[in-house]
């Protein structure tokens, strides 16, 4: 890029704006953007991009016999393996764990956003306050709470036992990983689902009961479709994070609940087959790519 | 709201019922939590009568004590340099344009929402990677700890921050600026008085931000930490996995504290001067 000499004197802007004085102020201005931008940009580059390009250069390489990966020799074997019974369960498992705790999300938090959209203003913030406070709670220690709760001896089995359910046997189940999948990401479908319904007209409502909508029908045609860009939003950031879940399958799950998350550390700290979890980190990010791009197409604009 | 279209009957019922039990859901179990951690009994779901032991036994076991030193040294220096990376690229998307623009936007919002465990897998290849060429290159030896961690935790810190101030300064008036430019304050000086003060406690939001999630993070620090530098969530993931134990719930108290204590304060700073809510 050739930069012509701008003129950059403060006195020079009491002169006449020529197109060749705007054009040079334009490039400067462009120049001051970039260098504003460029520490991050060159940060970000170099410790995310190329990590990313990496983790690609990975997943074609071959394991050696050593548990070491030989770069050279490209092939799709670690591709390959995906459609291997063992890799194919886990995939399969983690999606399907990852719709239903969607789906739970979306039963729960919809109402939810919609009560809290409804309220009048004071006790919305307070509301929303208290549902930011576990948003950014520490995620850890909010899935080992319901290790104490659901563990042996706990508050739940003694509850269950109490009122003469018997004793539950919830831990290291898949139902605990929902259970606490949910409870860690519930936060993410509720936030968007209420933006989108608060922005809504309520006189659309009005007028669509005016025309003799019942309430179904008011919340299938009117509600609904509307507040489609914060069912979106909110289902993508339930899906991905659960659908790469480690912590909570590992705190809460046992072994017959082995999620992809697990699977790829697996992989990298114990099994070392580092070809094998770069490609699985791969699919994974192309999932997250994937539906973030349809959901920009269709007309979302914030996440 | 207009009562024409009031949810009546079940349906308000049902509405508020849903309200009231996402509330219990989000906080009984935290409050168990921080009751079962006072509890003297051995077994960490059972009530067994008020004790501080487990508390104390926090603060006399080193490798705890030692955790807690290595969060707070990591988040503190990931944040100072997450805040002011942040920072620039936010202004730089906000009142610019340059070419490559939008490739920036594109590459600031990835970290955001990427999966933890394809992050921590990129940045575990990259430092066995990026080790080896420094060695290569110019000799220098390094191994993974203080500086990977760091550098990993401000590579997904940056997009947060600059997503928090990006929303201040979206609400903030440009004719401020304009007024201050043409009543001939220098570039500097109209950042310096006019639009900093204004986007501060989206500054503030967004080191607040930094902060929790530098002390959150248990993934990818587990990729990136070497041996002395254990974080307080690594080092209680490593317990809870070894069996749950009653100083596993007294440590998870105090970062849940921590963590809440940072939540406030951010909701706090974010809503104390009016302004644009971010979100």
């Amino acid at each position: 890029m050739t930069v012509a000499e701008a003129p950059v004197d403060r006195e020079v802007d009491a002169l006449e704006a020529t197109p060749e004085f705007e054009a040079a102020a334009e490039r400067q201005e462009s120049r001051r953007g970039f260098l504003m931008a460029l520490p991050a940009y060159a940060y970000l580059v170099l410790f995310f991009a190329v990590p990313l390009v990496i983790v690609v250069v990975y997943s074609f390489a071959t394991r050696n016999r050593f548990g070491g990966t030989d770069l050279s020799g490209w092939n799709l074997d670690s591709y390959a393996k995906l459609g291997e019974p063992i890799v194919r369960d886990i995939l399969f498992r983690s999606v399907w764990l990852a719709l239903i705790t969607t789906v739970i999300c979306l039963v729960i938090a919809y109402p939810f956003a919609y009560f809290l959209a409804t309220r009048s203003p004071a006790i919305r913030n307070v509301m929303l306050v208290f549902v930011m406070i576990p948003f950014w709670t520490n995620f850890l220690v909010r899935n080992y709470a319901w290790r104490v709760i659901l563990g042996n001896d706990g508050p739940l089995t003694r509850t269950t036992e109490a009122i003469g359910l018997g004793e539950q046997e919830l831990l290291f189940s898949q139902t605990a990983v929902v259970l606490g999948l949910v409870y860690g990401f519930l936060p993410f479908m509720i936030l968007p689902l209420y933006a989108a319904i608060e922005r809504i007209d309520h006189g659309l409502l009005e007028a669509s009961r005016d025309l003799y909508a019942n309430g179904y029908q008011s919340f299938r045609r009117v509600l609904l479709p509307l507040s489609m860009p914060g069912v979106i939003a909110g289902s993508i950031l339930v899906f991905v994070p659960s659908l790469g879940a480690y912590v909570t399958p590992e705190i809460l799950g046992g072994a017959k609940t082995t999620l992809l998350g697990s699977y790829i550390v697996t992989q990298f700290l114990t099994a070392r087959n580092w070809p094998l979890g770069a490609s699985l980190s791969f699919v994974l990010m192309a999932i997250m790519l994937v539906t973030t791009i349809i959901y920009f197409r269709k007309g979302g604009r914030t996440l | 709201m207009s009562s024409a279209v009031a949810p009546r009957g079940w349906t308000k019922f049902g509405l508020h019922l849903n309200g009231w039990l996402v509330y219990l859901f989000f906080y009984a179990p935290i409050i168990l939590l921080v009751v079962f951690s006072f509890s003297a009994s051995r077994n960490v779901g059972t009530w067994g009568g008020w004790t501080f032991e487990w508390y104390g036994e926090f603060a006399d076991s080193q490798n705890a004590r030692n955790a807690l030193s290595a969060s707070l040294k990591i988040a503190i220096v990931s944040t100072a340099v997450s805040v002011v990376l942040g920072t620039m690229a936010a202004l730089s998307l906000e009142r610019f344009t340059f070419r490559g623009k939008q490739v920036f936007d594109g590459l600031l919002y990835l970290p955001i929402i990427i999966p933890d465990v394809t992050m921590a897998v990129m940045m575990l290849l990259f430092f066995a990677e990026f080790f080896d060429v420094l060695d290569f290159l110019f000799g220098i030896e390094t191994r993974k700890g203080f500086n990977s961690i760091v550098a990993s935790h401000i590579a997904f810190s940056i997009s947060f921050v600059s997503v928090v101030v990006r929303a201040r300064l979206a609400g903030m008036d440009t004719k401020l600026e304009e007024a201050a430019l043409d009543l001939y304050a220098t570039r500097w000086k109209a950042f310096r008085y006019v639009t900093f003060p204004q986007i501060m406690p989206g500054i503030a939001g967004g080191a607040l931000l930094a902060m929790t999630l530098s002390l959150d993070d248990v993934v990818i620090t587990q990729f990136v930490a070497g041996p002395g530098w254990t974080t307080l969530p690594v080092y209680v993931f490593g317990l809870i996995r070894r069996g749950v134990t009653p100083l596993i719930n007294a440590i998870s108290v105090v970062m849940l504290v921590g963590s809440m204590t940072l939540v406030v304060l951010s909701i706090v700073v974010e809503r104390a001067r009016g302004g644009s809510r971010s979100e």
